[in-house]
């Protein structure tokens, strides 16, 4: 089997968050693989364990997103490709990754693509179905389940809460939601072989994409920290009366009962 | 210029979500007074119509199809895009629900637009409009806007405040037919999990417990505390994960995003992916026995103490004060 996984490397969210001159300050901030796209790749890797084939992970990216492309290997992906736009894009949004990893991915006939539901980072969730659109195929997001039986798919998905049972068939697009797997980590001979596995570094020209056929439709203008919220009160005294102080003050002061 | 806003409903349960209202006066502010047409698709959703014009929308389109009675990407593309080729609107506003969430990117996708995505406030309005979004699990916010263009967004729910209701509103709810056909998902089971009641991602108080509550038994003061308010039970991953509640109670990255008025946080230690589902709430209570929990950080009053203690009290002085 042909499969895919999308991969972004995203700022590490349990870490301090900085902003400078409108922008994240991403100096010698810690970098990961997106954690739901993590649950992508365990699960590319296990479809592939079971039904043969080869697992490529993809990214879009600058030079440092090799790091998180040699993760990926080291876990069990055969191949990884990085799209590099450092010298081309100075600004992209979702439809400037869809349209790049669909290029890439338009002739490769692809049976199965995994991405991650929503990236940490920019938390918009588009990339996953926008590609499959592009791709002409099917997709299913949020999943918690997947069995695949020759190219019959079945598919349990999370729905707010609620499970929805989906049969369908490849090839096929889905977004990977917490609970599908267990994301292995990288054995020490896994990040060995790791090193030797090839990875692919192209350009847009590579892919023969213009800069002005990708270029965004969205612009951000601002990025701010949220208003630094008056230091909350941890109440002090008689629990009891830590207690009434805290329902008159939602009462009288919060206004929410 | 003045803008035609399609703003798609949704439906649960034979009624209309709050967010729908919220995306009608999203459309509002952006419309720079233009035309706000209502959709709405299913297999039975004529009736709904009116409630969307009541709520601001100048007419409703919908589309009535056996194959649109549960949501398919497939479905929904076929009817909105017909809509879409009769109405060619200049924005479009949906719900960033889980139904939003998975249709919309589909569509800008075919439309070859730019989509902002989970949007939480609106700042100018008509073509100056500005959109607000969380990004980093909510420990940031930028500014966004379309360069050019069809502006279509997706709207957080319990942000945006809905219009008031205008019973005298009245205006024309049209359907057209379209073939729905070629559906790649069939959907052979729906495992329907959330509890009756108040929606979670809609109520205005959220009672939420963690680890700490300990057992599933342990839940039975955050129920009789959030009936007491009004409002619904959450949960953090870590009390799902424990099994002492369903996961449709999971609060945060993964689970449902909630702006509640009120938020009650017993026994969660506010790990960022929770904070990522709750950190917009207008006002956070947390309850914890460990002075040092992250939730603190977030919360606007707090307690350090033992939730099995403190919630029984609670509820004894708020009955007090609804008494009185
Ligand atoms: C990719 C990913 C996605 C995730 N998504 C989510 C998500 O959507 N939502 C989510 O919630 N988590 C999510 N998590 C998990 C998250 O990281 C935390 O593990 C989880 O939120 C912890 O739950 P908790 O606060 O209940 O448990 P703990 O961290 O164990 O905290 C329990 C707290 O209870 C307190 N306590 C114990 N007993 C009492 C008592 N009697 N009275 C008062 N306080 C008491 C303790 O002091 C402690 O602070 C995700 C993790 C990952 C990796």
């Amino acid at each position: 089997m042909n499969i895919y996984a999308l991969v972004k490397r995203t700022f590490d969210t349990e870490e301090k968050i900085a902003v400078s001159g409108g922008k994240i300050v991403e100096d010698g901030a810690e970098f990961i693989i997106n954690p739901y796209d993590e649950y992508a790749i365990e699960e590319a890797i296990q479809v592939r364990d079971a039904n043969g084939g080869e697992v490529t992970v993809v990214t879009i990216g600058d030079e440092e997103a090799e790091k998180q492309l040699r993760t990926a290997l080291a876990m069990g992906a055969d191949k990884a490709v990085l799209i590099n736009t450092e010298d081309d894009l100075d600004e992209m949004d979702e439809f400037t990754a869809a349209k790049i990893i669909a290029e890439y991915l338009k002739d490769k006939d692809a049976d199965l693509i995994l991405a991650g539901n929503v990236a940490i980072d920019g938390g918009s969730g588009q990339v996953g179905p926008r590609v499959a659109e592009l791709l002409g195929i099917n997709y299913v997001t949020t999943i918690t389940n997947l069995e695949i039986d020759g190219t019959s798919v079945k598919i349990v998905r999370d729905v707010e809460g609620d499970s929805e049972t989906i049969e369908t068939s490849l090839p096929l697009l889905v977004t990977a939601q917490q609970g599908l797997n267990e994301p292995r980590y990288p054995s020490l001979p896994g990040i060995m072989k790791a090193k030797k596995k090839p990875l692919e570094e192209l350009e847009l020209d590579d892919l023969d994409i213009d800069e002005d056929d990708v270029e965004a439709k969205t612009e951000t203008i601002e990025v701010y920290l949220p208003p630094q919220k008056a230091a909350g009160r941890v109440l002090e005294g008689d629990l009891s009366d830590q207690v009434k102080e805290l329902v008159e003050l939602l009462n009288k002061e919060a206004k929410v009962l | 210029m003045s803008k035609k806003v399609l703003v798609l409903g949704e439906a649960r349960e034979g009624a209309l979500r709050n967010v729908s209202f919220e995306a009608i006066a999203a459309a509002k502010t952006i419309s720079g007074g233009g035309e706000i047409v209502g959709l709405l698709f299913g297999d039975s959703v004529q009736s709904l119509g009116e409630e969307m014009i009541k709520f601001g929308a100048d007419r409703v389109i919908t589309v009535e199809h056996p194959h649109l009675k549960h949501y398919t990407s497939d479905g929904f593309s076929q009817a909105f895009m017909a809509v879409y080729e009769q109405e060619n609107p200049e924005a479009i506003v949906f719900g960033h629900t889980a139904l939003g969430k998975d249709l919309s990117p589909k569509i800008a996708s075919k439309l070859a637009s730019g989509l902002i995505s989970d949007v939480t406030a609106i700042e100018g309005e008509g073509d100056d409009a500005v959109f607000i979004r969380p990004i980093y699990s909510g420990k940031a916010f930028e500014k966004v806007k379309s360069k050019e263009g069809l502006l279509f967004i997706t709207v957080r729910p319990n942000n945006i405040a809905s219009l008031e209701k205008d019973d005298s509103r009245s205006g024309d709810v049209s359907s057209i037919s379209v073939d729905i056909t070629n559906l790649r998902s069939v959907i052979s089971e729906v495992v329907r999990k959330s509890t009756e009641g108040v929606d979670l991602s809609e109520a205005k108080v959220v009672v939420a417990g963690g680890r700490g509550v300990k057992s599933a038994d342990g839940f039975a003061p955050l129920e009789e505390l959030a009936n007491l308010l009004g409002g619904a039970v959450g949960a953090s991953r870590g009390a799902c994960d424990a099994d002492y509640c369903d996961y449709s109670l999971q609060i945060g990255q993964t689970g449902k995003v909630v702006t509640p008025d009120l938020y009650i946080a017993a026994g969660i230690s506010g790990a960022i992916q929770h904070m990522a589902g709750m950190s917009n709430s207008k006002v956070i209570v947390a309850i914890n026995k460990d002075p040092e929990a992250n939730i603190f950080k977030v919360a606007d009053y707090g307690i350090v103490g033992d939730l099995f203690e403190v919630i029984p009290m609670m509820i004894e002085e708020i009955k007090k004060i609804k008494t009185n």
